[in-house]
Parts: structure tokens; sequence; C-alpha cells
């Protein structure tokens, strides 16, 4: 959080002030928590040789960082792999789509683009470098495979930012992720219903519930579309 | 696991944790002896019970949210059961299964919230009676109208749940929860939009949202530029238009102004 305070993103001395007593508030609430957040605290206590065993970071790696920089990081890294997508869609597949699917295509690359250039503003000087992208299974002359892609994409980022929710110490980043990932899902319902109407919400449960899902396994279905190796160690658990 | 750093952990956000925890003085001086006694894994319950208690309010807060949003989902399932039984609103085909898709998971999500208030010990509050005709009485004969409705209420959902998300942000289990019913609730909305032939996002305060003048509530506040230190999104990058940059970011509503939208139909 130190360099998060330091960076543009917390110029702002009332934001900052706002933004960080949450943020206190949530540590002792994990302590004070439930049954279940004394558990991890002895887990964690028992766990700490198996810390000093952990493998070394790849040092050819972007580490995503700690604690809210790392969330922050890790929902930038998305971002940039969705906005790097639809970028090529609008520069090489606009022709395949109707009028109204034109629209949904440079509406999604410019929500995704600065869903990116605000993430990237709000880390400031701890945001991870541009990554490299790999779109190279994706044939751009394909509509199939261009709304497969960002249904893979949409449903990946909807899942990604329901799981990391939790990890947030920052009740004003928690509000900001909300404020994403719902405009996430509306994309990932869109983009369903152009494959096949009516399947918008299919993505639930039995209970109604969107999948959730952890930062390790995000970034493995991602690193098939992303050049630079990314760590992930130091994120939250 | 020591006790004394996490509570001195503590005292550096909350300087009254020892007032707090005054009360309980008798339950620390019996845990040295619980803990010669009992085994290392049964320390964290009464950790955690002695912590519970100390802090109780966080759970009212959260029993309080969930509540909140059952209300919310009980208002949902109640619209689209009566609208499904109404003859003739809702055509068959694309439009009777979109509706009988949402009506699923809107009925999962109240029986979730009840399992949800049980599991903490707390009685969820019964079904109240709506009045969706009050302001808007063709709303079970007329397709437009029941849509228009359909879409205030899947959009207010998505904007309820935002709003209360930094309220849970003590209990993983149950905030998890609900951002995965809000994401459902935001994919609904797109697909009612989309039936109305609106755009999927909602664009500024409420002008692609094609709502009569007593809805705009929903959409009020949804034009705001400025998200957490960035005064004004449109000027990041190379710059983006205001449609670009109001529709990339749904905006919370408070309880109040969720209150005050739901009072139109009871």
């Amino acid at each position: 959080m130190k360099e998060l305070h330091d960076s543009p993103a917390g110029k702002d001395g009332s934001l900052k002030n706002s933004l960080v007593v949450p943020m206190q508030r949530r540590m002792f609430f994990r302590y004070a928590g439930a049954t279940a957040a004394a558990t991890t605290l002895l887990f964690a206590t028992s766990c700490d040789e198996d810390d000093d065993v952990m493998p070394p970071t790849d040092p050819m790696a972007v580490d995503l960082g700690s604690g809210d920089t790392g969330i922050l990081n890790y929902a930038y890294a998305l971002e940039q792999l969705e906005a790097a997508f639809y970028n090529e869609v609008v520069a090489k597949s606009l022709s395949m789509f109707n009028q109204s699917e034109q629209q949904i295509m440079q509406d999604l690359k410019g929500h995704e683009a600065i869903h990116r250039d605000f993430l990237q503003a709000a880390l400031g000087s701890s945001a991870i470098p541009d990554l490299e992208v790999d779109f190279s299974s994706v044939n751009f002359n394909d509509k199939n495979s261009i709304l497969t892609t960002a249904r893979t994409f949409e449903d990946l980022g909807v899942a990604a930012y329901n799981g990391a929710g939790k990890f947030l110490e920052n009740a004003g980043f928690l509000t900001l992720a909300g404020k994403i990932v719902s405009v996430e899902a509306r994309h990932a319902a869109v983009i369903r219903d152009l494959i096949s109407n009516g399947t918008f919400s299919d993505s639930a449960d039995d209970n109604g519930l969107d999948p959730a899902m952890m930062p390790a396994d995000v970034l493995a279905a991602a690193s098939a579309f992303i050049t630079t190796k990314i760590s992930a160690n130091n994120l939250p658990k | 696991m020591n006790i004394f750093r996490i509570i001195e952990d503590i005292e550096k956000v909350d300087s009254e944790v020892y007032n707090r925890l005054d009360s309980r003085r008798n339950a620390f001086k019996n845990l040295g002896t619980f803990g010669k006694k009992a085994t290392l894994a049964a320390i964290p319950l009464a950790l955690g019970s002695i912590f519970q208690k100390a802090y109780g309010q966080s759970n009212g807060m959260i029993l309080e949210v969930l509540n909140f949003a059952l209300k919310l989902e009980y208002l949902e399932r109640n619209f689209y059961t009566q609208a499904l039984a109404a003859d003739g609103l809702i055509a068959d085909g694309a439009a009777r299964t979109a509706i009988q898709t949402i009506q699923m998971h809107e009925a999962a999500h109240v029986d979730l919230l009840i399992a949800t208030i049980q599991s903490l010990n707390a009685t969820p509050i019964s079904e109240p009676t709506f009045n969706f005709g009050k302001n808007f009485p063709d709303w079970n004969t007329n397709y437009q109208t029941f849509l228009t409705l359909a879409q205030a209420f899947e959009d207010t959902g998505v904007r309820a749940y935002k709003g209360q998300a930094a309220n849970l942000i003590s209990n993983d289990a149950v905030l998890t929860a609900a951002l995965q019913i809000h994401s459902v609730e935001a994919r609904h909305a797109a697909h009612i939009r989309r039936m109305r032939s609106n755009p999927a996002w909602i664009i500024s305060a409420g002008e692609s949202s094609n709502v009569p003048a007593g809805a705009q509530p929903v959409y009020a506040g949804e034009d705001n530029l400025s998200q957490g230190s960035v005064n004004d999104i449109t000027t990041l990058g190379g710059g983006y238009s205001a449609e670009i940059a109001t529709a990339a970011f749904d905006e919370p509503l408070t309880k109040e102004q969720v209150v005050e939208i739901v009072s139109l139909f009871e």
C-alpha cells in the first residue's frame, strides 16, 4: 500500500484519508472476524517454514506485487489484455459485423481501454509495464473465433474480479472494482447473446451465482494470450 | 500464534481495543489455562468467539445488508413470477425463455440469501407485499411497460449490490457471494436492455435507457466522470468520449436511494 499512497492516486489528501480509514478498519475486522479468520492466522503461522522454502520468483517475470497494489495490477493486466484484443478486432475485423455489432465492438474497445488507462493512473509508479500479448490462436477473419475469444475474456474478467474482491483491503478500491466488474458482466452477456441468444447468464450455477476464480487459475487461463511472464507469487492468498 | 501481537496490531488501528475487550477480561484470563488444557487447534475457536463478541456490530451490518438484498430479490422474484403467469403478457419463444431464466436466478438468490441469514443465526425478513400497479397500472398487460420495469429493477439491483459491497468487506464469504449475484444481475440487465433495443450499458444518467421521468432516480449519478483520484476520466490516455467514460463504470446507489425506488412499488 505504501507505494500506492505515494503514487498520483494518493495525492488527493481527502481521498487518501477516506480510502485509508476503511482499509485500516478492514485490517482489524479480519482479525476480529469469525472463527475462520482466526483459523487462518494459525494456519499462516504454522506455514511460515513453508514460505521460507518457496521457489524464488523468476527474475524475468513481471511481478504484480502484494496487497491491494498486487490486486490492482492483476486487474490492470487483464484489462490490458482485453483492450489489446478489441483494438485488434476493430482494426482488422469490423467489416465482418453488422452495424449494431460494430457499435458494440467499438464500445467494448473504448470501455476496456479506459479501464486499462484508469487502473494505470490509479497505480501510478506501482503499475506493471505494458504486457506483450499473443493472439496468434485467434482467427480475425472468422467471426466465431473472435466472439468465442471475447466470451473467454469477458467471462474470465467477471470471474477474476468476483474472486479478487475479498483480497482488497481498501473499501474504496472494492467499490471501484465493483463499478468495473458489472460492466464486464454486461459485455459478457452481450457477447454470449451474439453467439447464441438467450445464453447471457448461463455462466451462473444453480444458486444463481457467477463464477469467482482465484488469480492463479485466471492467470493460467490468460497465459495462452500473454507472452510476458507474470508472477502472482506475492498476491494476497 | 501470538495473541498479544494480534491485539497490538489491532491497537494500531483501534485505540479502544482494550476498552472493547475489557468486559471480556475474564475470558482472556481464562485463555491461558484454556490454552494449556485444550488442543492447539481449539484456540482459534476461543479467539474467534472473543473478537466476534467485541466487534459484534460488524455482523449486524452484514445481516442488515443481507436482509436488504433479500427484499430486492423478493421484489424481483415476485415481479417475474407474476409476469410469467399474466395471460398473454410475455410471448412464447426467446422472450419467455429469457424471463424464465431470470426468474429462476432471482428465486435462487432468494433461497441463498435466506439460507445465508439463517446460517448467521438470524431471521430473514418475510416477503413484503408489492404493488407493481401502484404507479404503473398496465405493468402486467402492456409488454413494454413490463420490460421497462424489468430493466429498472435489474439496473437498480446492480447498483444496490455495488453500493453495499464495502459494508461486507469484513466477511469474505458473504462479500464473494454478493459479488457473484451482482454480476448475474448485470447480465440480466444487459439482456433486458437489449430486448428494449437499448445499449446493454448505461450511458450517462439515463439518456440511453429510455425510461419515463418517474424512473430517472434509477439512473441518478450514472453520468459521473470522476473515479478514484482521477477527476475526469475522459482525459485519460488519448482522451475518451463521455459516452464511453460513463458506460465503462456502473455507479453504486445508496441504500436510501434504493429504498426510495422500491417504495414506488410498495
